[in-house]
């Protein structure tokens, strides 16, 4: 019997379905379901107005994250301080409350693995290659770093799989954006990321997964597969995938949620060959030359709005299309940006290195290689640190890296979401310009009237230090 | 759900394009714990407008809104489809709707309703003083004038309004087969069970 070719996509999607309806939609089994405080409640109060249970609560992660203040959670005696915004802390209570009531596990604001979502799954070793995991959160295509099939769904959705461990779907189309040869001095996976969206749009993957392949890619560690994969849905694809390789299997053996023993060979087989096939074909592909790639990062109010650090504010007229053009004068007014500006010359006030993109221990040691030895710029007013996790914040410590942020003047942080998004205390102020390690540049995205320049965690500290959007290879060997 | 058949009553001739999820329900409400009670923030900022038709108390409690082209674009956000389920309405007219508002529309027991721009214009001119009637049996939007505007629906969601069923509940029903999924799988891939 000869098989059709099929790409990674197609071969997770297929060992998924539970059935198939005549217009092709598909009920599919979800491995995974990571659960946070913002989109859970109404479910979980959907579920107990029907009287209906979780399906299979061994199977869900719960983790609050988003409301999550990043200043000190308990005091000196260890006990729980209080949460001053009134309706962050009824979210958070309800989860809190919600978790054990339906029987899932779920890791505390004051628990060491605490964490944004999509940073806990990996590590814990709950996301795992070839699973299907879905979160009430669109980043949840980060988990596709580990080659499993993530993607975000809204609150109805997460109560379906809550009660019934499936969801209905559609198969997407398949996009590859391949990217090979070496990448130059100073660019890291999140410039990587910022060239691929610059280059298909923020529209470009509407109705796709993307599967990242190349060398590039295979020489990726995982964190950094995890930061491509996670803005994924910034180019409007709802997944990314990368497929699994001995480098993921290393990173994921010994977690404390990941098979062991036998299991573990078992599964090391199986996501073995999950790697798409010779002769599969996409529906579309992406070629990229990794020499192209230098150190990026945005300049408008949507992620394809990128240019290379050594580029300049673009002028509205320079692009073909007139809606465009009316969307870059707008985002330039918004921005207080003027176009032929270079972009070095843009002096920046906040600075942000944090969210599920950006805060895993990497990041963090990228960072923290720019900040070593030199200060804050006496311009910055706020330079964040907000580690991933409680892990994360613990590696990072004892490697020593707290000391030299706060001695270059950074504030370290508990663990959370924090100015990615601005559900908890941490915002830009109106007007002011921050040089984000985020995902999502839009209008109001880091508080009311913020300015975000999207940029690497190196970039994000050669901003703190010089106090402008800086390219940190000026930066980078030279030492303070 | 409720079942519906058929939604009678005032309708609010909005009539405006591109109303989004924003406007339906603005950002700080997002931070609720129940579908309740969101009505209260529905249309904030259209509110704010001074002889708005949201505080005409002849609209008050009306079951249907009359919209323009592309209703519920933007963020998608759920809690749209919950305030307007607060606010007491079950059915809105318009000639298109962004995909996930419309889907999150019928999840949530609100009748989608498209009709061409024109039908649209009359029904608006209609609803300020008179009912109108919404038929999902048939299909129709009938005023007391003798109008009559059909439309269509996709059948799988139709039978949901009608029905009154959940996506939930109906996957439910599909127990045995997931049981045995579950069973193939586990028996395949046994690191799955967490
Ligand atoms: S860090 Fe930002 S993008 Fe990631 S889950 Fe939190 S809010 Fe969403």
């Amino acid at each position: 019997m000869s098989i059709k070719p099929r790409t990674l996509y197609e071969k997770i999607w297929d060992a998924h379905v539970v059935d198939r309806r005549d217009d092709g939609t598909c009920l599919i089994y979800i491995d995974r379901h990571l659960v946070h405080e913002v989109t859970s409640p109404q479910a979980f109060e959907a579920l107990r107005l029907a009287n209906r249970t979780v399906r299979r609560p061994d199977l869900t992660l719960a983790v609050p994250d988003h409301n999550l203040p990043t200043t000190p959670r308990q005091d000196a005696a260890g006990n729980r301080l209080p949460i001053e915004d009134a309706e962050s802390a009824q979210q958070l209570a309800a989860l809190e409350a919600n978790a054990p009531a339906f029987g899932i596990r779920y890791i505390g604001a004051t628990d060491a693995a605490q964490g944004i979502v999509h940073v806990v799954g990996p590590e814990q070793g709950f996301s795992l290659p070839g699973t299907t995991i879905v979160c009430g959160d669109s980043h949840t295509a980060c988990h596709g770093g580990v080659g499993a099939l993530a993607f975000g769904i809204g609150t109805s959705e997460v109560e379906h799989v809550l009660a019934t461990q499936t969801l209905l779907l559609q198969q997407s189309k398949t996009m590859e954006v391949r990217v090979e040869g070496t990448l130059g001095f100073g660019v890291s996976p999140k410039d990587v990321i910022l060239h691929v969206i610059g280059r298909i749009g923020a529209g470009g993957g509407t109705g796709y997964v993307i599967e990242y392949t190349g060398n590039v890619f295979r020489e990726m560690s995982i964190e950094g597969r995890l930061t491509v994969s996670n803005m994924s849905i910034e180019g409007g694809a709802r997944a990314g995938l990368i497929a699994a390789d001995d480098t993921t299997f290393a990173y994921l053996k010994g977690r404390p949620m990941a098979p062991t023993g036998d299991e573990w060979d078992k599964a090391v087989a199986w996501w073995r060959s999950l790697a798409t096939d010779p002769g599969a074909a996409y529906d579309k592909v992406v070629v990229i030359d990794a020499a192209d790639i230098a150190p990026s990062l945005t300049w408008g109010t949507s992620p394809e709005d990128v240019v290379p650090i050594t580029g300049a504010v673009p002028d509205p007229m320079s692009f073909a299309d007139p809606s465009k053009q009316e969307a870059a004068r707008k985002s330039l007014a918004y921005m207080g940006l003027t176009p032929g500006t270079r972009m070095q010359e843009v002096a920046v006030d906040n600075i942000f290195i944090g969210s599920c993109t950006n805060s895993r221990i990497e990041d963090l040691r990228a960072a923290a290689e720019v900040a070593r030895g030199r200060r804050v710029a006496d311009n910055v007013k706020q330079a964040l640190v907000v580690p991933g996790s409680g892990l994360v914040k613990r590696q990072a410590e004892a490697e020593g890296l707290d000391r030299v942020f706060i001695e270059a003047g950074f504030e370290w942080r508990e663990p959370g979401c924090s100015m990615c998004l601005a559900m908890n205390p941490d915002k830009v102020p109106p007007g002011q310009r921050c040089a984000s390690t985020s995902n999502r540049n839009f209008v109001g995205r880091q508080g009311p009237g913020a300015r975000t320049h999207l940029v690497s965690p190196a970039m994000a500290a050669a901003a703190a230090v010089t106090g402008r959007l800086a390219d940190v290879r000026d930066l980078m060997g030279a030492s303070a | 759900m409720t079942p519906i058949a058929k939604v009678e009553g005032r309708a609010i001739p909005l009539g405006r394009k591109n109303v989004d999820t924003d406007v339906i329900i603005p950002a700080h409400y997002l931070k609720t714990v129940t579908r309740a009670g969101l009505g209260k923030g529905a249309f904030e900022t259209i509110r704010a407008e001074p002889g708005n038709l949201f505080d005409d108390p002849q609209y008050a409690a009306a079951p249907i809104l009359i919209a323009g082209d592309n209703f519920g674009c933007g963020s998608s956000r759920e809690h749209a489809a919950w305030a307007m389920i607060d606010m007491g309405i079950t059915a809105v007219i318009a000639p298109s709707y962004s995909d996930i508002f419309s889907g999150n529309a019928v999840k949530n027991g609100i009748v989608p309703v498209v009709l061409p721009q024109d039908a649209v214009d009359r029904l608006l001119e209609v609803a300020k003083d008179h009912p109108i009637t919404v038929d999902l049996e048939t299909c129709t939007v009938t005023t007391p004038f003798q109008d009559r505007f059909e439309f269509t629906m996709d059948p799988f969601r139709r039978d949901c309004l009608l029905g009154g069923l959940d996506e939930v509940g109906l996957t439910l029903a599909m127990e045995d087969r997931i049981t045995r999924y579950e069973a193939q799988a586990g028996a395949e891939r046994p690191w799955l069970a967490a």
